[in-house]
């Protein structure tokens, strides 16, 4: 199965990249989606993500298909 | 309204969506703004100029040289006065018909306080603490929330409607108390970017107060300012938030 990876604002810095798309042979969760695609370290704590664009968790599983999105925490002002 | 506040407020009313009853809605409202840095300038210089009848303006510090490059509600002369008075100046030069109540820091009990007298509230603070009070002030006393941050090259924006039963809180998004710790004092931010944000909850405010359109309630709108890309993410209630479930 086929997903695609976005990350948002200052992650895609971060990351080095701002879209990948991923070929899966099992149903993985989000945060092992961030592992695959960040050289297997752990998804970081304070990241909040998103399939098909509403809001997630990490234990998600994700589906054929889905678009799976990391985005950074914005707290200041 | 009498014929100057018809000519002030005009281009507004002219608009088939406001009209006067929507004007006389935004005279009669009361609003709270928490924090007068740099999303809390343009909040409350557009709320006070668009004829929001009384603004309650909250915040503990004094303004900084520092401060002036992104709070556009103070100005230079206005260096180690405290920011509730040097926006009341800035806003009553602007409106003096808007009345003002300034605040200093509050404790949660007193936020619950005030909270309970408004029609709306504006997170325009700095860090996770304190937007957690103030989620949990807005859900006990039902009153919606208009949250805003930025920081770096990006910003975020929501709308809570803890008056209605089936709206997620702030604490539905942000569940986890350890999240970083980072300010625009110590991250940096380019200000057109809280100018941005807090103009949109200017604008949200504005429109939950006259009751026109459709708000971001469970949205969450997320600007990246280096890319020029906006996207929305659907927000859901979580059936185990310590807050609002």
């Amino acid at each position: 199965m086929a997903i695609t990876i976005k990350f948002f604002a200052s992650l895609r810095e971060q990351v080095g990249k701002s879209e990948v798309q991923i070929e899966l042979s099992d149903s993985l969760t989000v945060g092992e989606v961030w592992a695959q695609v960040c050289d297997n370290s752990p998804l970081p704590i304070h990241i909040l993500m998103a399939v098909n664009k509403e809001y997630s968790k990490q234990d998600t599983r994700v589906q054929d298909g889905d678009e799976v999105a990391f985005f950074p925490p914005v707290t200041g002002g | 309204m009498d014929d100057a506040q018809l000519l002030r407020y005009s281009r507004q009313i002219l608009l088939p969506q406001v009209g006067i009853n929507a004007q006389e809605r935004l005279l009669k409202s009361n609003v709270l703004i928490i924090g007068l840095g740099g999303l809390g300038s343009p909040v409350a210089m557009y709320l006070a100029a668009a004829g929001v009848g009384h603004l309650l303006l909250c915040d503990f510090d004094v303004v900084e040289l520092s401060n002036l490059q992104r709070q556009i509600i103070h100005n230079t002369d206005d260096i180690g006065q405290s920011k509730v008075e040097s926006a009341r100046d800035s806003l009553f030069a602007l409106n003096p018909l808007v009345k003002m109540t300034l605040l200093q820091q509050l404790d949660n009990d007193a936020l619950a306080e005030q909270i309970s007298q408004v029609d709306v509230v504006l997170d325009c603070t700095d860090n996770l603490p304190t937007r957690f009070a103030i989620n949990q002030a807005c859900v006990d006393t039902q009153t919606p929330l208009v949250s805003g941050a930025a920081i770096r090259m990006e910003g975020q924006i929501s709308v809570f409607r803890q008056d209605q039963s089936d709206s997620p809180c702030y604490r539905c998004l942000y569940s986890n108390e350890d999240a970083l710790k980072e300010t625009c004092t110590q991250t940096g931010i380019l200000a057109p970017i809280v100018g941005i944000i807090g103009s949109l909850q200017a604008l949200e405010a504005m429109k939950l107060i006259m009751n026109v359109g459709k708000t971001l309630t469970g949205q969450l709108l997320l600007f990246d300012a280096l890319n020029m890309e906006i996207n929305t993410i659907k927000l859901l209630k979580n059936p185990n938030c310590p807050v609002c479930h």
